[in-house]
């Protein structure tokens, strides 16, 4: 089992012609990830490695059934092809670019909402569900299916606790980047409530940072829901000074708000495992899966 | 991108919010010409942060000669750091009441939020804490924007708890409709994450007016507010070039890079902010100090990693860099172009210590190795490492 993604899902790239876009894509192929379709206003009717480019979201839907859509495009166009997606009846849209305008994601997140489809980031890694689906940029050789759901804030970090826990011999369900902007789509709850319905998953990572009070949420959602599954979280900054943008837009500590104390708390108190390192990360998830660091 | 006092009050002004009359000097003489037209004034530097009135930075004068040596002073001021390149001269107000009125990005809500409050001319913050029952809130529909009723709730809300403006409630809320209204054009025209009117005067006529004004942009929206930014950029560097900002952070900004500068003697790269965050907090855990933060982001090419380098060492108390990537959207390879042109163009001699993994880290670690340079591919082993080599460098 997994969450949002499987070998199922018919895969959109938006931004397919770009630098990123079109490395990524074939990373995503090589990974075996259904690439349908990829959209490049102006190119469409051309294909790229096979793949068949079409101007509009709606044309590629049309002709492909794609239901997810990885994007690609740059900042000032990022926020509209969101919403061209989501309007065009894609049913999750997953946003790598980084550096878009927030209130341009303030009206983006919204429009989705309005869908009722959903939105991944922006400004995030993206999401895989091992040897069955992968989009955004994630590493692809690190992943193993396993029991262990992870969700986090920060790309990078989501990789290196995928690697961590895959040399401690336990796998994930899947692995999903929310990003380190201040607004996104799906957020800690939202990803939690799918690893809480899906049995395969039996522990979750959560990969936190300073900034906002979304891990403050987490953690008390997860002690109103009584979520019963074991969670170790990480989080970091913890030396980062005060009023200081630390490279992700979200990741500030203003005033009293958004320090890596108050989200560890917070979580200790919902009953999470704190992990100080990555390595802590992998020995206590192996100890909540009662196996052994293999 | 913060703008200044007078800045944030023309695009106020330009949106057809009143602000008192003032004129701006950035010399003494021009402040004296200013009093001379404006008569009794108040001298205000201009520098983008708070607690100006505390540091001396205003003075209330009532000649132009007055107003040329208090003008002479303080431009010649440093506050917190920022050197006054400039000063705003303005006429006083009568004040009947001071409110509060400001517009800023709600995260939790993840949208804006419009903030309204009869107890102005002190912090916000302040204000939250000890009378949170003063405080409203209104949340618009950022396709909608918002609509005179909300803003009407919003109004009365704020005012429930004055009895003194109780006779004036009526006209106080129509004005303050009229006023939300072309305040939140303000905040969206201009990519704002901060918009803010403190305090936001009643005079005895009944005008409201804006006697302070804060605005932040958007860092990502930059690219849409270039005349802004313009307009900003001559005063923010003065003659001798400083901006009053963090000498290594400004050289950082002009280079594109993420930087922020720390007291310590480690130089820190990585690619990711949850990664770089991670790899200071490691070498802190280790007994070292970070020098700086540096996030190469994704995607970097060997030239911006050359670039990083280079940035990093420009600090002379740095004595050791760790670089730790995690290929992503980076790649291994570029990275290690990176590195090893860095060090051979740039003779570099300081330890580095560079752990690599993730996309293409086969290639970026051999390149490494025959550059003899030895990644590492635990993180905690190379802070260690590093935490080591910079203590001694034998």
């Amino acid at each position: 089992m997994s969450v949002l993604v499987d070998r199922n899902s018919r895969v959109l790239i938006q931004g397919i012609t770009g630098r990123e876009g079109s490395f990524h894509t074939g990373q995503m192929r090589a990974f075996g990830t259904n690439v349908v379709a990829g959209v490049s206003p102006g190119k469409g009717g051309t294909n790229q490695d096979g793949v068949p480019i079409f101007d509009t979201v709606a044309e590629a839907i049309a002709a492909t059934d794609a239901d997810v859509s990885g994007i690609f495009v740059p900042p000032p166009f990022a926020a509209d092809a969101i919403m061209e997606s989501a309007a065009g009846g894609i049913r999750l849209t997953v946003c790598i670019t980084e550096g878009i305008p927030v209130q341009d994601m303030i009206r983006a997140r919204e429009f989705v909402l309005r869908t009722r489809h959903d939105l991944l980031g922006a400004n995030c890694p993206g999401i895989v569900t091992p040897e069955q689906c992968k989009i955004g940029i994630i590493p692809n050789h690190i992943n193993t299916p396993g029991p262990v759901g992870i969700v986090g804030r920060s790309g990078t970090l989501t990789y290196e606790v995928i690697q961590g826990l895959g040399q401690g011999g336990m796998g994930q369900t899947t692995s999903v980047g929310i990003g380190g902007d201040p607004v996104m789509g799906l957020s800690f709850p939202d990803v939690l409530q799918l690893f809480a319905d899906d049995p395969e998953t039996r522990a979750v990572v959560l990969i936190g940072e300073i900034g906002g009070s979304d891990e403050e949420t987490a953690a008390a959602w997860i002690r109103k829901t009584g979520f019963d599954k074991p969670v170790v979280a990480f989080i970091s900054g913890r030396t980062a000074p005060p009023g200081k943008r630390m490279g992700h837009a979200g990741a500030i500590i203003s005033g009293t708000t958004g320090s890596a104390q108050s989200k560890i708390d917070a979580l200790t108190e919902a009953g999470a495992a704190i992990a100080d390192t990555i390595e802590d990360v992998v020995l206590l998830t192996a100890a909540r899966l009662g196996t052994q660091v293999g | 991108m913060k703008l200044l006092e007078y800045q944030a009050k023309q695009q106020f002004a330009a949106a057809g919010i009143p602000v008192p009359p003032g004129r701006l000097a950035r010399t003494a003489d021009e402040a004296a010409a200013a009093a001379q037209e404006l008569g009794r004034v108040a001298v205000k530097a201009q520098v983008p942060i708070g607690g100006r009135g505390k540091a001396g930075g205003i003075a209330v004068v009532d000649t132009p000669d007055e107003a040329r040596r208090e003008a002479a002073r303080i431009l010649a001021m440093d506050i917190r750091g920022y050197p006054v390149r400039s000063v705003w001269c303005e006429t006083g107000l009568d004040i009947d009441a001071e409110l509060y009125l400001g517009i800023t990005l709600d995260r939790d809500r993840r949208r804006l939020v419009v903030i309204f409050s009869a107890a102005g001319g002190m912090e916000i913050e302040q204000v939250a804490v000890e009378a949170p029952e003063r405080i409203a809130k209104l949340w618009p529909d950022p396709f909608a924007g918002p609509q005179p009723w909300e803003i009407r709730e919003l109004a009365f809300a704020g005012l429930a708890h004055s009895p003194q403006l109780h006779d004036r409630t009526s006209k106080l809320v129509s004005g303050l409709v009229n006023l939300t209204t072309r305040l939140y054009n303000v905040a969206t025209s201009l990519d704002a994450l901060t918009c803010e009117i403190n305090p936001l005067v009643l005079t005895p006529e009944g005008s409201l007016v804006a006697a302070d004004g804060k605005l932040e942009i958007d860092e990502n929206a930059h690219y849409r507010h270039a005349a802004v930014a313009e307009e900003l950029a001559k005063d923010e560097t003065g003659d001798d070039g400083r901006t009053g900002d963090d000498p290594f952070e400004v050289e950082a900004r002009r280079r594109g890079l993420t930087y922020v500068h720390l007291d310590g003697d480690i130089g820190c790269i990585g690619n990711g902010a949850g990664l770089t965050m991670n790899t200071l907090d490691l070498v802190k855990q280790h007994g070292g100090d970070p020098a700086c933060f540096l996030d190469i982001g994704g995607g970097a090419n060997a030239e911006r990693v050359r670039n990083a380098l280079d940035m990093v060492l420009l600090d002379p108390k740095v004595r050791g860099v760790f670089i730790n990537v995690f290929g992503g959207i980076t790649r291994g390879d570029e990275v290690a172009h990176g590195i090893i042109a860095a060090r051979d163009e740039l003779h570099i001699t300081k330890p580095l210590v560079v752990r690599m993994t993730g996309t293409m880290e086969e290639e970026g670690r051999r390149l490494l190795q025959e550059a003899g340079i030895v990644p590492g591919k635990s993180a905690p082993e190379a802070a260690a490492a590093i935490v080591a080599l910079a203590r001694d460098p034998k």
